[in-house]
C-alpha cells in the first residue's frame, strides 16, 4: 500500500485510523503492564488507577468503530483498504477485551490476599509473555509484518502451556493446604486473564495476515497459518 | 452463499483477440470466457478498450470503415468473427444498450415493435403480448401502459433507458451488452436498472461496461479489469474487490490510480 490514493483525504483518513488503533494498543499495553506490576508489588494505588482508566480504553473502542463506519459510508473501501478497515473493527474489539482483562487482574490483585510467592512468580512470568505478545501483535500491525504475526500465533501455544503448568501447581497447593483455596482461585483467575490476553493477541495477529495476504487464517492449524504467512 | 469463483459454463469464449482502429492497436491479445446467465462487468480507465471489446461481441464496429478485429470470439462454440457469420442474425442474438438513451423517434409501442418486425412475423395480438412482456421485464410496463402511443422521447432519462433495454430484450437475444447504461441517470433510475440487470441474468448472459466501480461490485458476478487494451485481471467479483491478484487491479479499484 505504498502508492497514494488519488484522494489525499482518503489517505489521511486511513492513516489516521491505523495510528489511532496503535494509540489504543499503547494505552492497553500500559494498562496490562501496570496491572501485572501492581499485582507483583502489591501496590493498590496502581491497581486502582488501572480500574479507573479502563473507561478510556472503552471510549477509544467506540470512537474508532465510529471512524470505521464513517470511512465505509464515505469511501466504500475495496481490496486492501477494505481488509484494513475490517481488521481494525475486529482488532479494537480484541484490544478492548485486553483492557477488560487488565481491569480484572487489578480488581483481583486489590483484594489483598498475601499471595503465595511461588505461584505469583509464575503468574508474573506469564504476564511478561502476555505483554510481549500484545506488543509484538501491535508491531506486526504497524509494520504489516506477516512473519512476525505468524510467530505470535505460535507463541500462543506456549502461553497456553504456561497456564496449564500454573493450574497444576495451584492444584498441589490446594491439596496440601485447603486454607489456600481461596487465594489459589484468585491466582487462577489472574492466570486465566493473562492467558486470554495471549488469545486476543493471536486474534490480532491473524487479522494482520488477513490484511496483507487476504486469507482468513482463523481456526486453522499453526502450520497452515505459517504456510499462508510465509508463502 | 455459494458463488462461482471461476467460469464453468462459457457462453462466449474470446481467444487471442486483437482490435485495430486503422493502425491503432486498441485491444491486445485478449483471451477470456464469459459465463452463461451471469453478469460480467468490464472496468478500467477511459480508453482502456472496454467499450471497444464490448462492440466486438456484436460486430458493431463493422459500421465504421478501417476498424477490424483479429482472433476468435465463440458464441456457443461458433466463431462470430468468421466471414460467413450472418451479422443480422448475430445482432438478434446479441443485443446492445448504449450509454445515452436512444429511443427511436416514434411511439413507445413502436420503439419495442420495430426491432421485432425485423426478425419475426407476429400477429397484432402476439405483438401486443410481446411488447407488454418486454416492457414488464424492463420494469417499465406499469409506468407506460396507459401511454403506449406517446413518443418515446416524452419519457424521463431513466425511463428512456429502460425503454431501450426493453427494446433490446424484445427480440429475445441470448446475450445483452450494456455500455455504461447508467452514466446519464439519477441514483433512483440507476438502482432500478441495476435491479433489472440482476433479474435479466436468469434469462440472458449480461455484459456491462461501467465507469462506476461500485456499480460493477454491486451488479456483477465476474469482473474484468482492462488497461491500455490489455486484460489485466479477470475473476469472480468477490475476489477482485476483496483480494485482487494483480497490484495494478488493486491500485485501480482502491483509487490509487494516477
Amino acid at each position: 500500500m505504498a502508492q497514494e490514493h488519488s484522494s489525499k483525504q482518503y489517505d489521511l483518513d486511513l492513516e489516521a485510523l491505523r495510528s489511532r488503533v496503535l494509540e489504543m494498543g499503547g494505552l492497553v499495553e500500559s494498562q496490562i503492564l501496570a496491572a501485572v506490576n501492581g499485582l507483583a508489588a502489591g501496590d493498590n494505588r496502581v491497581l486502582e488507577q488501572v480500574i479507573t482508566d479502563d473507561h478510556r480504553v472503552n471510549a477509544m473502542e467506540v470512537s474508532i468503530d465510529t471512524d470505521c463506519s464513517h470511512l465505509i459510508a464515505r469511501r466504500q473501501p475495496t481490496a486492501g483498504d477494505l481488509r484494513m478497515v475490517l481488521a481494525v473493527i475486529k482488532i479494537v474489539t480484541d484490544l478492548e477485551r485486553v483492557g477488560d482483562e487488565a481491569a480484572k487482574i487489578a480488581r483481583l490483585g486489590k483484594q489483598g490476599h498475601a499471595l503465595a510467592r511461588t505461584p505469583l512468580a509464575a503468574v508474573k512470568h506469564m504476564g511478561g509473555i502476555g505483554i510481549g505478545m500484545l506488543r509484538k501483535a501491535l508491531d506486526a500491525l504497524a509494520r504489516l509484518d506477516t512473519v512476525a504475526a505468524a510467530a505470535i500465533i505460535r507463541e500462543d501455544v506456549e502461553i497456553d502451556e504456561e497456564f496449564r503448568a500454573i493450574v497444576r501447581q495451584l492444584i498441589t497447593f490446594m491439596m496440601e493446604d485447603p486454607r489456600t483455596i481461596s487465594q489459589a482461585i484468585d491466582i487462577l483467575w489472574i492466570a486465566k486473564a493473562i492467558e486470554r490476553i495471549g488469545d486476543h493477541s493471536k486474534n490480532m495477529a491473524e487479522q494482520v495476515i488477513y490484511v496483507v495476504k487476504g486469507t482468513d487464517v482463523r481456526h486453522i492449524s499453526v502450520e497452515q497459518v505459517e504456510r499462508e504467512a510465509l508463502g | 452463499m455459494t458463488e462461482l469463483t471461476q467460469v464453468t459454463n462459457p457462453k462466449l469464449t474470446v481467444h487471442d483477440l486483437d482490435f485495430y482502429y486503422g493502425k491503432y492497436h486498441a485491444i491486445k491479445k485478449v483471451s477470456m470466457e464469459i459465463q452463461a446467465n451471469k453478469v460480467t462487468a468490464f472496468i478500467g480507465p477511459s480508453g482502456c478498450g472496454k467499450s471497444t471489446l464490448l462492440r466486438t461481441f456484436n460486430r458493431l464496429y463493422e459500421l465504421y470503415p478501417g476498424q477490424h478485429a483479429e482472433g476468435e470470439i465463440r458464441l456457443d462454440g461458433v466463431n462470430i468473427l468468421a466471414k460467413e457469420q450472418d451479422i443480422t442474425l448475430l445482432r438478434a442474438k446479441v443485443g446492445m444498450v448504449f450509454q445515452k438513451p436512444t429511443p427511436f423517434p416514434m411511439s413507445i409501442y413502436d420503439n419495442i415493435a420495430f426491432g421485432i418486425k425485423l426478425y419475426e412475423n407476429l400477429s397484432r395480438g402476439e405483438m401486443d403480448e410481446r411488447v407488454e412482456w418486454a416492457l414488464s421485464k424492463a420494469a417499465l410496463w406499469k409506468e407506460v401502459k396507459d401511454k403506449l402511443n406517446q413518443s418515446g422521447a416524452s419519457l424521463s432519462g431513466g425511463q428512456q433507458q429502460r425503454l431501450c433495454i426493453a427494446r433490446g430484450i424484445a427480440i429475445k437475444p441470448e446475450v445483452l451488452l450494456l455500455d455504461e447504461p447508467c452514466s446519464a441517470l439519477d441514483p433512483i433510475s440507476t438502482s432500478r436498472i441495476e435491479e433489472l440487470v440482476n433479474e435479466l441474468k436468469t434469462d440472458y448472459t449480461v455484459l456491462i461496461v461501467t465507469h462506476n466501480m461500485q456499480q460493477a461490485a454491486r451488479v456483477s458476478d465476474f469482473t474484468a479489469y482492462m488497461y491500455l487494451g490489455e486484460l489485466i485481471e479477470f475473476g469472480a467479483t468477490d475476489n477482485i474487490f476483496i483480494k485482487p491478484k494483480r497490484k495494478e487491479t488493486e491500485d485501480y479499484i482502491t483509487g490509487r490510480f494516477g
